[in-house]
């Protein structure tokens, strides 16, 4: 059995056999892996018994399951009307060049995916960046570029 | 009866001589029927943005029939502009889970869960210790009842209680059709009162200090306070609860820079108020009702550059599950790219007018219908910035 295989089957026994089970299962996967896997989606339907159409037409929809390969730090930068106001183009332009990937894409080395989100609740402390479950308000571009350095140095 | 501007603290206050705890303690002793007719009295609606009656919600679910009922926190909070369920979520937990526990307790629920979208995920490091805590303190006291955390993936319509349903359920977050509505089957099609985290810390405070206090503030229409999310261009953004029922002019008096010359009420499926109409506007169900957010926009902005940040944001997260939000949300932002860049006449805005009242009678749920709120404001207010 491969370590994905194991990790679903650890996952399902803790969440309950249940279809209501499937989002936390899910995120439970994108924690240690960063995405869904084929693999992982088919050993998901084997354990909670359902299609595998099922658990791919849940993962698809939710922004936070992504069903491509991801870097280990996954950074979020919010893009809705007060950080776009605040200056949110400038902080995603400097990640942009430090990390010399567009929005969207992977560095070579896996360790970050850039990416854009909508609103996640900081309005009043724009521009804001979520680097996986971590929030990091009231950004300037040499903040921004610290804490991805910060990010860099800790070990792969 | 006009209210001027008058700062609360009902939501974050902390009583030392009565903690919530206490709340909890005095009102599990009271009959439920009492405690409903208090909630009724009080004049509490829903602060999520709604404004269905508390009182009335608990009233039908408690009458269902059923061995098996939910009481389900709405902590999705995704409107942009709206952060105020964090703060409550972050300062204050344990008046949510009082509230939910008393509305447990009136429902004959066992079973909790507070829905909080994956963006806050970093605050379950401090508050899962305090939810264990009060399951334990719970079960201490012999109360049938307990709470669980579940999260959300980042989708805006999961904030629809139908959609969160769904979502809870391991499924796609399509709002269902309604009714049956929640009180009779919501989660696991059960009879399930689904609350925003801003009225269950009202239902406790209310528990606290009974429904005649709570109705001196605010008007008929909009009974207590809110609290209200400020941000854009104001000198001093951040989380205020406020009487209900103020003129914006007021409430621009302020908080604004001096220079504002629109503010968005209610986040992007809000309503756009130009300047002239600040001190004509009430703050309430009699006027514009909110769910909290308040934007302020001063004259350097582009108010083509909000509606097409709105838009983008609606295309983005419309589910696509009925065509009406799918296609028309796609088409408003198409629309206006096309005015502005003069491929269409100026007049093709009509048209889109017309589309955003067929969203609203069409589409599914709140989302599609919502959509022609902030796309009529701004167009019919500043219609010379979106076409030139």
């Amino acid at each position: 059995m491969s370590t994905t295989q194991l990790m679903v089957k650890d996952l399902v026994k803790r969440n309950g056999r249940t279809r209501n089970s499937l989002m936390p299962v899910l995120q439970g996967i994108v924690q240690e892996e960063n995405f869904l896997s084929e693999e992982a989606m088919l050993s998901v339907a084997e354990e909670l018994d359902i299609s595998v159409a099922e658990v791919y037409s849940t993962a698809s929809f939710y922004t936070f399951l992504d069903t491509v390969p991801r870097g280990k730090n996954i950074i979020r930068v919010c893009k809705t009307i007060t950080c776009h106001m605040k200056g949110k183009d400038e902080i995603i332009n400097a990640l942009s060049n430090a990390l010399k990937i567009k929005v969207g894409e992977t560095t070579s080395d896996k360790q970050f995916t850039l990416l854009t989100a909508n609103c996640l609740g900081w309005c009043h402390k724009g521009p804001v960046m979520l680097i996986n479950d971590d929030i990091y308000p009231d950004l300037t571009v040499e903040k921004a570029l610290d804490i991805i350095g910060a990010y860099s140095q800790k070990p792969k | 009866m006009e209210k001027t501007l008058k700062k609360v603290d009902i939501i974050f206050e902390i009583d030392k001589s009565c903690s919530p705890l206490a709340v909890l303690d005095r009102t599990l002793q009271r009959p439920a029927d009492e405690i409903i007719l208090d909630l009724i009295d009080s004049g509490l609606k829903g602060r999520g943005g709604a404004g269905f009656p508390t009182g009335l919600k608990w009233k039908f679910t408690r009458n269902e029939t059923s061995d098996v009922k939910y009481v389900i926190c709405n902590a999705d909070e995704g409107e942009p502009g709206t952060f105020k369920d964090r703060e409550i979520l972050d300062r204050v937990p344990e008046k949510i889970f009082v509230g939910m526990t008393i509305c447990a307790y009136v429902i004959g629920a066992r079973e909790g869960y507070i829905y909080m979208r994956g963006e806050y995920n970093f605050l379950l490091k401090s508050l899962q210790k305090k939810l264990d805590d009060f399951n334990a303190m719970l079960t201490e006291k012999g109360v049938d009842f307990q709470i669980y955390f579940k999260s959300g993936s980042g989708a805006y319509v999961c904030g629809e209680e139908s959609a969160l349903f769904e979502s809870m359920e391991g499924k796609r977050g399509e709002p269902r059709n309604k009714p049956p509505y929640p009180t009779v089957a919501g989660y696991n099609n059960k009879p399930t009162v689904i609350n925003n985290v801003e009225t269950l810390v009202y239902t406790t405070m209310i528990c606290h200090m009974g429904p005649e206090r709570f109705k001196e503030l605010g008007t008929t229409d909009s009974r207590g306070s809110k609290v209200f999310s400020v941000s854009g261009d104001t000198p001093i953004p951040g989380i205020y609860e406020l009487e209900l029922g103020m003129p914006l002019q007021d409430f621009i008096n302020e908080f604004g820079d001096g220079d504002a010359k629109a503010i968005q009420v209610g986040g992007a499926s809000g309503h756009c108020v130009p300047r002239k109409k600040f001190s004509d506007t009430i703050i309430g169900f009699e006027g514009i009702p909110t769910g909290g957010s308040m934007m302020v926009f001063n004259s350097s902005r582009s108010m083509y550059n909000v509606l097409h940040d709105y838009l983008e944001f609606f295309t983005e997260e419309s589910c696509g599950q009925c065509t009406p939000c799918r296609v028309g949300c796609q088409q408003l932002l198409k629309g206006i790219e096309a005015v502005k860049k003069g491929d269409k006449p100026p007049a093709y805005l009509n048209d889109l007018k017309k589309l955003t009242a067929t969203m609203k009678i069409a589409a599914k749920c709140g989302l599609g219908q919502s959509v022609g709120n902030p796309f009529n404001s701004i167009v019919d207010n500043f219609k010379e910035e979106i076409i030139y």
